[in-house]
């Protein structure tokens, strides 16, 4: 183990990260190592606020995806109040989680990896972004904007608020879709459609040329972890769990999530503020396991909707068993897009879906509750201990991007492996190691406790005493 | 006309104040023109450059990195905005104030851990003892409140600054909201 190569902080991700690559003695990657640097502290500092408090306080978790943060808390207290929330409040618990998967994908698809996707992962790094997009291809950066905007949109007329809306609360919603907002989401379908077809055309055109980052972009052998309805198709708001292995054989099928801890164990590296959980089963670190949207297309047995069951199935053929390669976690967002802009308009259609009672209402009966839901990154647990005043004692949270880092520690690993050549670090070799975290849009802000950088990467190469050979 | 150099920063935070900004939506195409986004979570820039017009900073202060990162940032931006309650106040981040930080990490990293529990400490920044405002740091020249503020008081701020006045924000956003 001789020399450090340093990436920091990793650009374009939703979070504080950074890169250590060690060498051998003969100048061959030996190691990777991602840094996650930032912790908050989120399951120590809610204690002692009260239940009704949490889906509002987890919120802040995170401005990416606060609607699956409130969900999952919102779920958890379900459990601490003993209630089933209405029909039509899961319904539009449903419905809500459909705007954020749309925002949240856009802004992954879009404005961070379309950049590498379609101006090239060897492009000018000062035009590399979403303003270059712009100029380049301003037919494409403007439908991502106005997807994004659109799945915005959505949160705002369930919820009242874009970002950190206070709608989704124990034992269901607190107020009733409007019908306007009804309509007016409708209108809006057809538009989105086409935004998602066509970028889905774009996208399988361009599979061709990035056939180098197919094969190594974490493209290995895991487990893959995600929620499931009773039927096995997927399922991001009430499901259950599924777990499937490397060969696509079923593990642990209709698991209740409040068991998580029978599933998943969560170790601690010195190296990060991002815990790694496993399978415990297979202890730690052969436990690895992946979650997200390619991990759910693989874990699911359909989508359960007509246009992306098509897509669906199309997505699977690509492997014989799962698909492997994390490079397709961009597909399977935009797949997924489609599926929640069919399920919004089969949803906003139900003949019940305007009832006006939407919410449960109890005192806390129970002294501990466990909410899971599949947040945009993943499958994301909320576990609350709760007092006899219904005050938070204890909290675990496993976010969606923790349950990813041995994935993506193992995939800069290949990646590095693969591009990083002697001890010079290229451009083209920096932005694919990032590109890879990219491909998992790790949410690290979410990572219960961690934090984006503001986005320049530095990068270092130690000589074997520690001295600097070359900086960029 | 020279572009404007704008930065954008995230210490600790959750990002929802660069959603918000980019919330603005079609907005931010008409003003894409104007601005050169010199350095931020969104683009690739490695360092954070010499000369930035204006700076907007979203989160509180809470480790050494983030010290060092607010400082560097005041001497190199003309106008250093505090973007959004994290900053202005602390708010949530701050919720840990009230705990020793060893138990805040003892939570996370041997309670809440199932192996080889312990405190991370190899190549990530020591945390401070309390999260503070950026102000408490280092002098801010414009404050916008907000979780996350309204992206059309982001819209304002922008518009004002590209003219060139610093922005009067009162009524615009508020804390909280």
């Amino acid at each position: 183990m001789r020399e450090l190569v340093v990436v920091e902080p990793i650009s374009r991700i939703e979070g504080h990260g950074k890169i250590t690559i060690t060498l051998d003695e003969a100048g061959r990657v030996a190691d990777a190592r991602l840094h996650v640097t930032q912790y908050r502290g989120f399951e120590k500092f809610c204690e002692g606020r009260p239940y009704y408090e949490m889906p509002s306080l987890v919120e802040r978790i995170c401005g990416i995806c606060p609607v699956s943060h409130s969900l999952a808390s919102a779920k958890a207290c379900d459990r601490i109040l003993g209630v089933q929330a209405p029909e039509v409040a899961l319904k539009l618990r449903r419905l809500l989680n459909c705007g954020e998967f749309i925002q949240s994908h856009a802004l992954s698809f879009f404005h961070l990896s379309a950049p590498d996707l379609l101006l090239g992962m060897d492009s000018d790094p000062a035009k590399r972004n979403i303003l270059g997009l712009l100029e380049a291809h301003p037919a494409i950066a403007r439908d991502g904007i106005r997807l994004r905007q659109m799945g915005q949109q959505i949160i705002e007329w369930f919820a009242g608020k874009r970002i950190h809306p206070a709608w989704v609360v124990p034992g269901g919603v607190n107020e009733p879709l409007r019908q306007d907002h009804q309509q007016m989401m409708l209108t809006m379908v057809p538009e989105a459609l086409e935004i998602i077809q066509r970028t889905l055309n774009l996208f399988k055109q361009s599979i061709e040329k990035y056939r180098e980052e197919i094969r190594t972009f974490a493209n290995f052998p895991t487990h893959f972890l995600g929620l499931v309805n009773e039927d096995g198709t997927l399922d991001h708001v009430q499901g259950k769990l599924r777990m499937i292995d490397a060969r696509g054989n079923i593990v642990v099928d209709q698991m209740d999530p409040a068991d998580y801890q029978d599933l998943i164990g969560e170790a601690v590296e010195e190296h990060s503020y991002l815990k790694s959980p496993y399978y415990k089963p297979l202890g730690y670190p052969d436990g690895i396991y992946r979650v997200g949207p390619a991990a759910r297309l693989n874990v699911c047995s359909g989508c359960g909707t007509p246009l992306a069951d098509q897509e669906w199935a199309e997505f699977r053929s690509l492997d014989r068993g799962p698909v492997l390669s994390s490079f397709f976690n961009h597909y399977a967002r935009l797949i997924e897009v489609l599926y929640c802009i069919e399920t919004l308009d089969q949803l906003l259609c139900d003949p019940d879906i305007l009832s006006t009672r939407t919410r449960a209402f109890a005192q806390p009966n129970y002294r501990e509750g466990v909410g899971v839901v599949e947040a945009p990154r993943g499958t994301l647990f909320h576990h609350y201990r709760v007092d006899d005043y219904g005050l938070i004692t204890w909290a675990n949270m496993i976010v969606a991007t923790g349950n990813n880092n041995l994935a993506m520690n193992r995939g800069v690993l290949q990646v590095a492996r693969r591009y990083i050549d002697g001890n010079k670090l290229t451009d083209g070799a920096i932005n694919r190691i990032q590109a890879v975290i990219r491909a998992f849009d790790p949410c690290l802000s979410c990572s219960t406790h961690l934090l984006g950088d503001g986005g320049a990467p530095w990068i270092r190469l130690l000589g074997p005493n520690g001295e600097v050979l070359d900086e960029v | 006309m020279s572009k404007a150099r704008i930065a954008t920063v995230w210490l600790d935070g959750c990002s929802g104040c660069h959603m918000s900004l980019l919330d603005m939506d079609e907005k931010l195409v008409e003003i894409a023109d104007q601005i050169d986004l010199v350095y931020s979570p969104l683009v690739d820039a490695r360092e954070f450059p010499e000369g930035v017009d204006v700076t907007l900073v979203e989160g509180a202060v809470s480790s050494v990195d983030d010290v060092e990162k607010v400082r560097l940032i005041r001497q190199r931006t003309r106008i250093l905005v505090a973007f959004g309650d994290c900053a202005v106040t602390s708010n949530v981040p701050a919720m840990r104030n009230e705990f020793k930080l060893e138990d805040v990490l003892h939570r996370g990293y041997e309670e809440n851990a199932s192996h080889a529990p312990k405190i991370p400490t190899v190549g990530v920044p020591r945390l401070l003892a309390t999260v503070r405002p950026v102000h408490e740091y280092v002098a801010v020249d414009v404050f916008l409140p907000g979780c996350p503020p309204p992206a059309d008081a982001i819209g304002y701020l922008f518009s004002e600054l590209l003219q060139g006045r610093v922005p009067d924000l009162a009524g615009r956003s508020r804390f909280g909201a």
